[in-house]
């Protein structure tokens, strides 16, 4: 039986990065918030300090910072023909825990999507006709603007200190910048990270190929930052063990290094750790949350009374809290009805590994942040004529090489024996002159009719729920969207002098056991049709007013960046409806 | 005793030992299985362990309820079996490093069975777990003296590169560190 | 109490049952406003409240002296156990003469010494703000000092040697803000009850006030200029420190860092620029230098130096400002004494977080991962090249230190 807490203003389940950013959003306009995350606290100086932050054994291989999957996984299929079997041990995709979540070990790549992606059926039904979309896709617009949320992206890129080099400053086009990327009000509150030498000839032969190469804007400081939170980092140090890893030295921007510090000094904010939200309740007419119900680590239920509920727990834990606690309609594929769970996407992701003559070219790989890299983006979006490629979407593309640890990266020239002296000899010969951007074409997903979760039939987590059950495969579209990007990512490898390149294709069908980025995007969506989406606008649902839920559960498709920007954005946006509208007359924000 | 003759020599056939570098046995990777094998990853501790299972697709990942413990012991017995039954009743440790590689290779091409482990997929377990041995901190009770790591020239737990970021095709100098330091770490005696 | 608005007090005043001794009027809340400032530029909350208590001022917190541990009386209200029954005259004999109210006199852990500085209209202030905070029953057995030294009477004798009473009193030929800072640091502030070196009997070495003083497992270092720890440091730099508890040379943390929290991170701008500016004026002496370390040992530590510190404290030891402290200009790093640094870097440190310095980035502890040898060589390293030729550091010392700190429970 659960006991009942004295009642909060708000309670947000989840304290990652839109956990953070709603917390300090909220207790600033003088609420009182509490968060309760599942995971444990996490602080640098005593969870990842540079004494033993850099073991590859620990964090990469055996995913220490991770959510072990004996606490909660999910069970995965490709079609819905088969059936699902559970995700025993991480592998296409890392799900995070604990306070600070994905925030604390990401690679800080931090990239805005175009204006296009906001808008993408009407966009590319108006350039190709609606004919030029593949079967069963489900891209939507999102009910947002790139224009609308740009103060949002500014306001996330100086909370963190972002390094980069501006395109297009208020329309102007500045050289250096990315020139594809939308309007933006003001240039990067720091200047770029340098770049090594692998990067640097990549931006060079890119540029003799005619492309408009730009360093990856990078939430690593490129040197000391305060923020507009009075939080301060310290400069990165290119130690080269930034995703998987926690940063020892301040210089990755996390809500322990952002938001944290600030946010802990406000009385009116608390948060409970070790402690997993198991549902979120609503009252008899189901149109409004109460609060939610939690399990601590002695296995005692609490219940924690609120106003206001913010589900900010990571993609697919929305989705299926939204499940368990029957809020919203369930997706059903067959009939193509309901919301929750549907246009759930992932990221398209392939690889070109090079090799140099060693005698010309060394380029001391472990020199890296985690958002090191040149980037083109001239086959992101819509950015060129799809028109006779026959598919849509595209992403950017960079010798994005963010370490050198050698467990990962030893790479060999394909034919050499997978093990024995010649595989000894060519791992030595190649490890200081290969290039392997790991994540170099950096594709969309879009969403389809038959890519959902939805709740396992058999598999149960330790409370005996239902696991929630993903059901996704590639389409075509994303398979030739590939292959053109990395063909034409390798021509570029090929320009810098390479003697051999090396293309991995995207290949179906798609493997939970191939990491693939952890952009795992969808299930609730953000619309402006309750029939086709979970949340309005404003993050808000349609069917619980009282309830928003932020993260990137919230794309109707994914694009070809990198998605903690543009959820961060979000967060902000729906935070300033919140304080701004919400507050005042709480209830639906739209009318349905 | 057998299993760790066993894997010691499996890992100097997957990691043989060069004029230049130490092989998997010297560089500790059979210590380093042996300390995995008796923690948590041996265990299969974390991961996701109810039933029922099933084998699925390639796509859907390990199903199998052995732990990595239980799969090394199977697979030592099932290769302890295979070579006492066709290479003349001797044990693996017993054969000529070439004999080894014989039979590691018609292990991975998948021509040999165990009746109690998948023989494939214990290989490929081998193939993860020893380049992992002699590549991981040496804390792990690999990478003994950092040779992996003087081998490529990584240079371990160091944590500040900004003089070198710009110094481009010029080969970083200094030694490998570890979590457990280096030499240099310790006064020299005058 | 942290920050309330001033209601919040008025409420308490209604509510609670205080004594009806005392000087002030309840409803005075100029002078209780006035007392509450001077309670944190005193920091009475520092010993008197155990930390992270609800009962502020109630006592029991133990109080680490070279004689032995004293807790600290109950100064809440309350008549049985604290200081309700206590008159203005009893109150201001206690602070300002250290005399309790049965004519015992007070140890010198209570910093009368100091506080005699104080004028008797900033006691009486001291002393209604403390009428006006929730009285706690708390009895507090205070003496846990060994004998002989629990006879009080013995303090007759130290009284005569170390306690010279009398208020401040202004120089005339310096500035106000000279004076207030003057007033603030040799009064109310104390600070020389840390940072000044003692006697064997553990009175001031008044020839050498501010030059530091180790205590409780810390170096309170030098805070002197000119030639001294803080030459280099301006009066920004000071008033900066001690409002934020960061400036871009150093951090404050351990017993320092809850100086910052407690009180000079709750003074007014003027008055830490105030004590700034006092402090700039005490010119203090060269720190003492070692002799040349050993050349392998300092090789050593410069090996490790690179692999493991650099990355914050950079290459060339300046740190970055507000974040990673400058070790050249660090005062605890060229102090004679190593105690801070040593502990510094066997057990880690936090540095305080305050409203303008929200951060607080901590120092990751390295005894697990450094060997003794490995420690002193680092700390020689450090020490010799930042730290102005400060004396190396031995592995005997680290030695004791890691002992010494097993034994710690803070």
């Amino acid at each position: 039986m659960a006991r009942k807490l004295p009642a909060k203003d708000v309670v947000i389940i989840g304290l990652g990065w839109t956990g953070s950013i709603m917390a300090y959003e909220l207790a600033d306009a003088g609420l009182d918030v509490v968060a309760i995350e599942r995971g444990p606290w996490r602080n640098t100086a005593t969870d990842y300090p540079p004494g033993y932050a850099a073991d590859e054994l620990r964090y990469r291989v055996r995913h220490e910072l991770f959510l072990r999957p004996e606490q909660t996984t999910f069970t995965f299929r490709n079609k819905m023909s088969q059936a699902a079997l559970p995700i025993r041990s991480w592998g296409a995709f890392m799900p995070p825990n604990g306070v600070g979540g994905g925030g604390v070990h990401w690679n800080a790549e931090t990239w805005r999507f175009l204006p296009s992606d906001f808008v993408l059926r009407t966009h590319l039904t108006e350039r190709y006709g609606a004919g030029f979309l593949p079967d069963g896709i489900t891209i939507q617009d999102w009910g947002v603007t790139y224009d609308e949320i740009e103060p949002h992206y500014d306001r996330f890129e100086y909370l963190c200190g972002t390094s980069g080099q501006a395109g297009n400053v208020k329309g102007k086009i500045i050289e250096g910048g990315n020139p594809f990327e939308g309007p933006r009000s003001r240039h990067y509150p720091n200047p770029p990270q340098d770049q090594p030498f692998g990067a640097t000839l990549f931006g060079k032969a890119a540029r003799e190929l005619g492309y408009k190469p730009f360093p990856q804007p990078s939430g690593n400081m490129s040197r000391a930052y305060q923020n507009p939170l009075g939080v301060r980092l310290g400069p990165c140090t290119y130690c080269g063990f930034c995703e998987w890893f926690g940063c020892g030295n301040y210089s990755k921007a996390t809500p322990q290094t952002t938001i944290l510090p600030a946010l802990l000094r406000k009385s009116n904010f608390s948060a409970r750790d070790n402690s997993e939200v198991t549902r979120i309740n609503v009252d008899a007419s189901g149109k409004r949350a109460t609060g939610v119900t939690f399990v601590d680590t002695d296995g005692n239920e609490w219940e924690q009374p609120a106003d206001l509920v913010i589900l900010s727990a990571f993609t697919i834990f929305n989705v299926q809290l939204l499940l368990l606690s029957q809020i919203g309609k369930p997706y059903d594929p067959a009939s193509n009805t309901g919301v929750i769970g549907r246009n759930f996407t992932h990221q398209t992701i392939s690889d070109v590994t090079s090799f140099f003559d060693p005698a010309k070219f060394v380029f001391n790989p472990f020199i890296a942040s985690g958002s090191i890299g040149m980037c083109i983006d001239e086959f992101n979006g819509d950015n060129f004529d799809h028109g006779p490629h026959g598919f849509v979407g595209g992403g950017y593309m960079g010798q994005v090489q963010t370490n050198g640890r050698p467990i990962e990266t030893a790479p060999v020239p394909p034919g050499t024996p997978r093990w024995g002296a010649q595989w000894k000899k060519a791992v030595k010969e190649n490890y200081q002159s290969a290039l392997k951007p790991g994540t170099g074409v950096h594709g969309s997903m879009y969403s389809y009719r038959d890519v959902y979760i939805d709740l396992d039939p058999t598999y149960k987590d330790r409370f005996g729920r239902p696991l929630a059950r993903i059901t996704m495969d590639f389409h075509d579209n994303e398979i030739k969207q590939n292959a053109f990007l990395t063909d034409k990512f390798a021509e570029i490898f090929q320009a810098m002098g390479a003697r051999q390149v090396v293309k991995e294709y995207r290949k179906g069908p798609y493997d939970i056991t191939k990491y693939q980025t952890t952009h795992l995007c969808g299930g609730a969506i953000m619309g402006s049709d309750p029939n086709t989406s979970a949340l309005n606008r404003y993050l808000q649902s349609w069917d619980v007013p009282n309830l928003f839920v932020t993260g990137a559960s919230a794309f109707p498709q994914n694009a070809g960046y990198n998605p903690t920007a543009t959820v961060a954005a979000l967060a902000y946006w729906a935070a300033d409806a919140i304080r701004s509208r919400y507050l005042k007359n709480p209830g639906h924000l739209i009318d349905a | 005793m057998d299993e760790a003759r066993a894997i010691e020599a499996i890992v100097d056939r997957i990691i043989p030992p060069d004029p230049e570098t130490p092989g998997g046995k010297d560089a500790g990777c059979a210590v380093f299985i042996d300390r995995q094998l008796k923690g948590p990853y041996g265990s299969a501790a974390g991961l996701y362990n109810l039933g029922p299972f099933t084998k699925g697709t390639k796509e859907q990942g390990p199903q199998s309820p052995l732990t990595p413990a239980q799969l090394y012991r199977k697979g030592l017995a099932g290769l302890d079996k295979y070579c006492k039954a066709s290479q003349g009743g001797k044990a693996f440790a017993q054969l000529s490093a070439d004999q080894q590689d014989d039979v590691l290779k018609k292990i991975e091409a998948g021509d040999v069975k165990f009746d109690e482990a998948d023989a494939r997929g214990f290989f490929d377990t081998l193939l993860k777990d020893v380049p992992e041995g002699f590549f991981s901190d040496p804390i792990h009770g690999g990478n003994k003296n950092m040779v992996g790591w003087s081998m490529i020239g990584f240079p371990g737990i160091r944590y500040d590169y900004r003089d070198w970021v710009r110094r481009h095709n010029e080969r970083y100098p200094y030694p490998p560190v570890s979590i457990a330091g280096r030499a240099d770490w310790t006064p020299h005696k005058s | 109490m942290r920050s309330g608005p001033t209601i919040a007090v008025a409420l308490i005043v209604l509510g609670a049952s205080v004594g009806s001794s005392g000087s002030a009027d309840l409803q005075d809340f100029a002078s209780i406003e006035r007392g509450r400032y001077l309670a944190h530029v005193a920091d009475c909350g520092s010993c008197h409240t155990i930390p992270g208590s609800d009962h502020p001022f109630s006592g029991g917190r133990p109080i680490e002296t070279p004689f032995g541990t004293l807790l600290s009386p109950n100064i809440t209200p309350d008549r049985d156990t604290g200081i309700g029954a206590w008159t203005a005259d009893e109150f201001d004999a206690a602070v300002r003469h250290g005399r309790r109210r049965d004519g015992a006199r007070l140890y010198p852990a209570m910093p009368f010494p100091y506080y005699t500085r104080m004028s008797r209209e900033d006691v009486a202030a001291i002393r209604a703000y403390l009428n006006t905070v929730k009285a706690v029953p708390n009895e507090v057995r205070v003496n846990r000092l060994p004998f002989p030294l629990n006879i009080r009477m013995a303090m007759t004798v130290w009284d005569r040697l170390y306690f010279t009473p009398g208020e401040f009193l202004e120089d005339p030929s310096k500035s106000r803000e000279w004076n207030r800072g003057a007033y603030l640091v040799q009064g109310p502030g104390h600070c020389g009850a840390c940072h000044t070196p003692k006697t064997f009997l553990g009175g001031d070495e008044q020839s050498d006030a501010l030059r530091g003083y180790a205590l409780q497992g810390w170096v309170a270092p030098d805070i002197t200029s000119g030639p001294g720890a803080l030459g280099n440091w301006s009066v920004d730099d000071i008033a900066e420190y001690l409002k934020t508890g960061h400036n871009r040379n150093a951090a404050a943390a351990g017993l320092m860092g809850e100086v910052v929290d407690l009180s000079t991170s709750r003074m007014t701008d003027e008055d830490v620029k105030a004590i700034a500016v006092y402090l700039k004026g005490v010119s203090g002496t060269v720190p003492g230098s070692g002799a040349a370390g050993d050349k392998n040992v300092l090789a050593a530590g410069a090996a490790i130096y690179q692999d493991l510190c650099s990355s914050c404290h950079q290459g060339d030891g300046k740190g970055v400002p507000n974040m990673f402290p400058n070790l050249s200009e660090t005062a605890t790093v060229s102090a004679k004494d190593p105690a801070t640094v040593l502990r510094v870097i066997l057990q880690g440190a936090q540095s305080v977080s305050t409203d303008r310095e929200p951060t607080g980035p901590a120092m990751p502890a390295f005894g697990w991962q450094l060997d003794d040898a490995q420690i002193a060589a680092v700390a020689s390293y450090v020490r010799d090249h930042f730290g102005k030729n400060a004396p190396s550091v031995s592995e005997g010392q680290v030695q004791k230190m890691r002992s010494a700190l097993a034994e710690r429970t803070d």
